[in-house]
């Protein structure tokens, strides 16, 4: 369902089109992504599972848990929310059943040789740690090349729709999506190249990355690399958690805020942390029911700024809480949850359950590691920072030599600490080829000052207890 | 009503399945990945890969920092099999 009117928000659609969906004509939007078009014309089930042919549908919405691949124009495993629609597109959910396209008798297939591109510095990841990167390595002279694998970049901020805090430098009374613009235009105007639509498929020594960009294989010889890859949505189990209408928080948020869809009438949110509260107030402003924000905790996480607004609006928060079971034939229609007691075991004859069409997961992130523990930089487990994490210094390199991490894959936290470890590691990819300078110093100095304030705040606890342990593991 | 609970979405695998490999011996994230396949679809363990570790770290009573990742391979995202070759067919 599309949304018309929103209270804070305009949606500029692009030009009117069709694709084509198993045979079917449906309207879409120039600069949409094939899933949000079919979620408008109420199509949630994109793909059946591979062994018991079970509905699925999209849960991230961001390109990294590929539950809403389909096969489009032939090929088969295109994951729809980060692939634009054209006029024409021929879409259609894929099956095991279906043989794959072409003839294989007839196929020798012949390796090219790929194309090697050499840079300063290639960043994986075009949201705020890697254009903030981009940025401050370019100042210095360095190219750099980031590759984004959404059409869009900008990473999380393009669905930040909330004014962000802090200083000045962080951006502060800007809202996320037009910091992404900002960012974005800076990068550019220092020279890097932006890759769209280009994934990194893997680490090759010495600081080469396989990438597929425009659907030919690539390579690029780097000097430096920057691992800027996010995080992706936790995933909870209980049963029917395949269902479609199942949700991470984040790609609610995507398909509202930034496709201007809504993913149904009537919503349970789990989690009462930032995500969760931010993610089921916006779904009210855009005229969605909220039934409840359910949380296993037994206390609310989010800052009192967001869950006020909620509790205002009578929307209960039941803390100790836990889904224990969603069902739907296609699509889901309901869900219980159940009190658990301080050992998370749940509690009979407490259960309540909500006839809902949408649950949004806002239970934590993970740090996307693959390509850094492919590349074989050592991890540690770091719990505050959400688990496994590459081991860095201060100078945000990891334990190999000229590789470094910023943002969410370094340890989960907010943008505006991405922004700062991107500039940290900007810095250092420029010191590592020019050579220590006092500005460059000087620099490093107020970033590492403004990252360390941020986390002396009484939010930042978390991420100071985290990098601390990391810092000595290193 | 859907009583399956799914750990690995790409591979269709359900919980029961993950606990009953542990039961027959399975210690590690490598050890499920080949007998089971999860994490081997098309995320590459993206999704279930934290419910696996902490299903393992539950049922052998450990800690969930000492169950090491699985190994990690290219291609870490779905590639047309296309990109790698020259020309239609020869």
């Amino acid at each position: 369902m599309r949304l018309e009117q929103h209270p804070i928000l305009e949606f500029h659609r692009g030009r009117r089109i069709t694709i084509d969906f198993e045979g079917r004509n449906v309207p879409a939007f120039e600069g949409e992504p094939i899933a949000a078009a079919l979620h408008a014309a109420g199509v949630t089930t994109l793909s059946h599972s591979v062994r018991t042919h079970s509905p699925r549908g999209l849960f991230c919405a961001i390109g990294k848990c590929a539950a809403c691949v389909m096969e489009v124009n032939g090929i088969p495993n295109v994951r729809t929310c980060i692939e634009p629609v054209r006029q024409g597109m021929r879409v259609r959910r894929q099956s095991a059943e279906h043989p794959p396209p072409g003839n294989p008798e007839n196929f020798m297939p012949r390796f090219h040789e790929p194309e090697t591109v050499e840079t300063d510095l290639a960043i994986v990841g075009g949201g705020p740690a890697g254009l903030s990167a981009a940025v401050y390595a370019g100042r210095f002279g360095l190219r750099s090349i980031v590759v984004e694998e959404n059409y869009l970049v900008g990473g999380q901020l393009i669905k930040q729709t909330h004014k962000f805090f802090g200083s000045r430098s962080h951006y502060a009374g800007v809202r996320g999506v037009d910091i992404a613009a900002i960012l974005i235009r800076e990068a550019r105007d220092t020279g890097a190249d932006i890759w769209t639509s280009s994934s990194v498929i893997g680490y090759f020594p010495e600081k080469e990355l396989g990438v597929i960009r425009n659907g030919r294989y690539l390579r690029i010889r780097a000097r430096n690399i920057l691992v800027a890859t996010g995080a992706s949505e936790k995933m909870i189990s209980f049963p029917g958690n395949d269902l479609p209408g199942v949700y991470g928080a984040g790609a609610i948020q995507t398909l509202m805020n930034v496709h201007g869809i809504i993913p149904g009438r009537r919503v349970l949110m789990v989690g009462a942390g930032n995500i969760g509260v931010i993610v089921a107030y916006q779904l009210m402003q855009a005229g969605v029911q909220v039934a409840a924000v359910c949380e296993g905790l037994p206390r609310v996480g989010a800052y009192l700024v967001h869950s006020a607004k909620l509790l205002r609006l009578g929307v209960p928060i039941l803390t100790a809480h836990t889904v224990s079971k969603a069902w739907g034939n296609g699509h889901l229609k309901g869900v219980e949850i159940q009190a658990v007691d301080s050992r998370w075991q749940p509690i009979a004859g407490t259960e309540k359950r909500f006839e809902v069409d949408t649950l949004g997961l806002a239970v934590g992130l993970s740090p996307s590691v693959e390509l850094l523990s492919q590349a074989g930089a050592k991890m540690c487990w770091v719990s505050e920072l959400g688990g496994y994490v590459a081991r860095h210094d201060e100078f945000m390199q990891t334990s190999i030599p000229g590789v470094f991490v910023a943002g969410d894959v370094a340890g989960i936290e907010e943008a505006s600490a991405a922004m700062m470890e991107g500039r940290i590691a900007g810095i250092h990819a420029a010191r590592r080829l020019l050579g220590p300078s006092t500005e460059l110093d000087s620099l490093h100095r107020e970033q590492a000052a403004e990252l360390a304030v941020m986390r002396d705040g009484p939010f930042g606890e978390k991420a100071r207890l985290g990098n601390q342990r990391l810092l000595k593991e290193a | 009503m859907n009583e399956r609970v799914v750990i690995c979405r790409c591979e269709d695998i359900t919980e029961e399945e993950v606990l009953d490999a542990i039961r027959d011996g399975a210690i590690s994230m490598e050890e499920l990945k080949r007998v089971l396949r999860v994490g081997m679809g098309p995320c590459q363990g993206r999704t279930c890969g934290s419910l696996i570790r902490a299903l393992l770290a539950r049922e052998l009573g450990v800690p969930v920092h000492s169950i090491k990742e699985w190994s990690r391979r290219p291609p870490l995202k779905p590639v047309p099999a296309g990109a790698f070759f020259q020309g239609e067919e020869s």
